[in-house]
């Protein structure tokens, strides 16, 4: 059925229809008797990743096949969400070994996503831990894969946006926990130099973080907070949490009911981090054990704050940059501030290594934040790209929504490499979407 | 811990009963025509609610099937649900026998088999619960699903003369007329979003239903009126209209 489809960002936005299957029979059905689709999970990447003229939507094939509640390792179809998986792990002592800031994504989506997390630095992305998978290539056979069996198949498809084919089962290993808590610190930093050091500071820290005001000039330009996180021990609860140390009491959500006009959530944010930074740290650091889900997933406690942007939409704007590179990330936040267009808050956060194909992670700086769709905005990141180029960085596939198809050749090194595994699965173009069009990778 | 039946199994509306069902710390038998199909969820109830949960063929057009079929359930169920269905097509149906054949027994006539013989065990065990997923489908004749929907007006009908007829004997049946249902099965209509159920909402209305002893629910729940007032049209003004 035709019907509007947009992801996380609001934009873009098009028509195009989207089926459902429960059963591996209906998906081979459906791929059969059309000449092109993208598997789509929780629509929660941002841009035009998931979407395409038909997409089949992965919701439904959500079924747990099997968890080893010793070993922690985990297997399930790919529409299953993260939220749903923690319910099921953390109260047997288990958790997510990679998780975004969002729960409400899919496996399918982690996967080809190659999620990060704010443990990058120290567990590396989602592809890290999974053991195997199972993948719909564009023949329709069925591929099992991993690091070492069909390796190519494996590695195109952690981060290869869904254009590997449809991915059907994931098994991967989960991390182990004592209590559901995060022993929490939070560092006030007076600038980027300070924030800077302070990650250094605290890289023995498993998860760590930083809201960085992107407004700020002079002296206090990259002003921020450092946030960094390792899993509670028991003796490190009070007594209310250690009666039940894994179980976490329901709580109830927020929800913006409709679109907002876009300059509300830039002024809540601007309020919010004030009062942080202000008021709750008025010492330069603080501590605390704090539930997991305030700690890794803030935002989505206000359902659909998406619409905080309004009807136009937003981009996120996330790029990394090489860690040598320091100077090229003053420049682009000066870019930001100058002009003004973005959000008044981004999210810094420093990466380990990593060895992919064409995940998005490298050992650096990255950086992200929102820029509500308006006149000029492209123009603008088009300016940002070049400087991101200069300075040996690239972009978020999940993220994006307009980048210009050469930034992606130029920046992503295994681009061709990339496109030609897609071709030895997807010789048909079979998987494409709106955004693998536009980066002239399904054309 | 009690016992659900769920007939029909396989389709996205059962998978949700099931888990809500689980969800309350029941045990679930599943049961579909194509058995292998439903091991995924098997394992899914398990691990995601610690229940138990066993997969049974079940194919509700073969109706001397059914007395073995529920024979051979290990244990006997507490609650029995059919949630089986089949839409099939209005307009072939008109002049195809076979497809028509198929509308009706697979949700009339093939509901009324298997239940004949759970209503006989319940009765005379002098307990038990039936629960029959209907339609509003049933209440009122359209030009565009008559097959189907006569077929559910059948089962509406037989479902509330069980409840009568078991009501002496200590068991009880609920009737459920969901409205539209985002399903598989109604994937290429058209549905008005404010008036259509996701299949969660329509299984916590059944559980809700089960517990509180309900003869008769819509879901979601507005479509009682909705029902009140399309089946107040006269039917002379009825039969003009393109519905």
């Amino acid at each position: 059925m035709e019907k509007r489809l947009a992801n996380w960002g609001n934009y873009p936005a098009i028509s195009c229809d989207e089926s459902t299957f429960s059963q591996e029979e209906q998906v081979q059905d459906f791929i059969s008797t059309h000449s092109s689709v993208i598997a789509r999970g929780n629509g929660r990447c941002y841009g035009d990743a998931s979407l395409a003229q038909h997409s089949v939507s992965t919701l439904k094939y959500d079924k747990v096949l099997a968890f080893d509640t010793t070993k922690g390792i985990f297997e399930c179809q790919s529409g299953i969400t993260l939220d749903q998986i923690l319910d099921i792990i953390v109260p047997q002592g288990w958790f997510l070994p990679v998780t975004p800031g969002t729960k409400f994504i899919t496996v399918g989506g982690a996967v080809a996503s190659d999620v990060h997390g704010k443990n990058h630095h120290v567990d590396g992305s989602f592809s890290g831990h999974i053991i195997d998978m199972d993948i719909i290539t564009g023949n329709k056979e069925t591929i099992t894969c991993s690091a070492n069996n069909h390796s190519d198949l494996f590695w195109a498809t952690c981060g290869g946006m869904g254009l590997t084919g449809i991915i059907t089962r994931v098994k991967f290993g989960l991390k182990k926990i004592s209590t559901a808590y995060i022993r929490q610190k939070q560092i006030k930093a007076r600038n980027l130099e300070d924030l800077i050091r302070l990650f250094e500071e605290y890289k023995d820290y498993t998860y760590s973080m930083a809201w960085i005001d992107c407004l700020k000039k002079g002296d206090a330009f990259g002003r921020g907070i450092l946030i960094v996180g390792e899993h509670a021990t028991p003796e490190e609860l009070n007594e209310q949490q250690r009666k039940a140390p894994l179980q976490l009491a329901p709580k109830r959500k927020l929800s913006v009911p409709f679109n907002l006009p876009s300059f509300v959530l830039n002024t809540l944010t601007v309020k919010a981090f004030n009062w942080l930074y202000y008021l709750k740290n008025t010492k330069r650091e603080i501590n605390g054990v704090i539930p997991y889900e305030p700690f890794f997933y803030p935002l989505d406690a206000i359902l659909h704050w998406n619409r905080g942007y309004g009807k136009a939409g937003f981009v996120q704007y996330q790029f990394v940059l090489p860690l040598e590179k320091k100077e090229g990330l003053v420049a682009i936040l000066q870019k930001i501030s100058d002009a003004g267009l973005g959000s008044f808050l981004a999210v810094l956060k420093v990466f380990g290594k990593q060895d992919s194909l064409i995940s998005f992670p490298m050992e650096g700086y990255t950086l992200a934040l929102d820029f509500p769709v308006r006149k000029g905005l492209f123009e603008f990141l088009d300016k940002l790209d070049a400087i991101v180029l200069q300075y040996g960085g690239r972009l978020y596939l999940s993220k994006d929504a307009r980048m210009k198809q050469e930034v992606f050749w130029q920046s992503y090194p295994n681009a061709q490499k990339f496109a030609d595994i897609i071709k030895t699965y997807n010789g048909a173009k079979l998987f494409r979407s709106v955004q693998s069009d536009r980066l002239l990778l399904t054309e | 811990m009690p016992t659900v039946l769920i007939l029909g199994a396989g389709s996205d509306m059962a998978v949700a009963i099931a888990r809500e069902f689980a969800r309350n710390k029941y045990d679930i038998q599943l049961a579909a025509r194509n058995v292998a199909s439903l091991s995924a969820l098997e394992q899914d109830l398990r691990i995601r609610y610690q229940v138990s949960a066993s997969s049974h063929a079940f194919d509700a057009t073969d109706f001397t099937s059914h007395a073995a079929f529920y024979r051979s359930l290990s244990q006997a169920p507490d609650i029995t649900i059919t949630v089986f269905g089949y839409l099939g097509s209005q307009e072939k149906g008109q002049s195809d026998w076979t497809e028509a054949a198929r509308i009706l027994h697979t949700n009339y006539t093939g509901a009324v088999s298997i239940l004949n013989i759970v209503a006989d065990e319940y009765a005379a065990r002098g307990n038990g619960t039936i629960v029959g997923i209907s339609s509003v489908a049933g209440e009122r004749g359209r030009q565009s699903n008559y097959l189907y929907g006569s077929a559910k007006a059948g089962f509406t009908a037989y479902l509330s003369g069980l409840r009568n007829r078991l009501f002496l004997k200590g068991a009880h049946v609920l009737s459920v007329q969901p409205g539209f249902v985002y399903t598989r099965m109604t994937e290429n209509l058209k549905l008005p979003a404010p008036l259509t159920a996701q299949p969660q909402d329509v299984a916590r209305d059944v559980y809700r239903a089960v517990i509180a002893k309900k003869n008769v629910i819509y879901t979601k729940w507005f479509w009682r009126y909705i029902m009140l007032i399309i089946k107040s049209i006269p039917e002379g003004i009825f039969k003009k209209l393109k519905l």
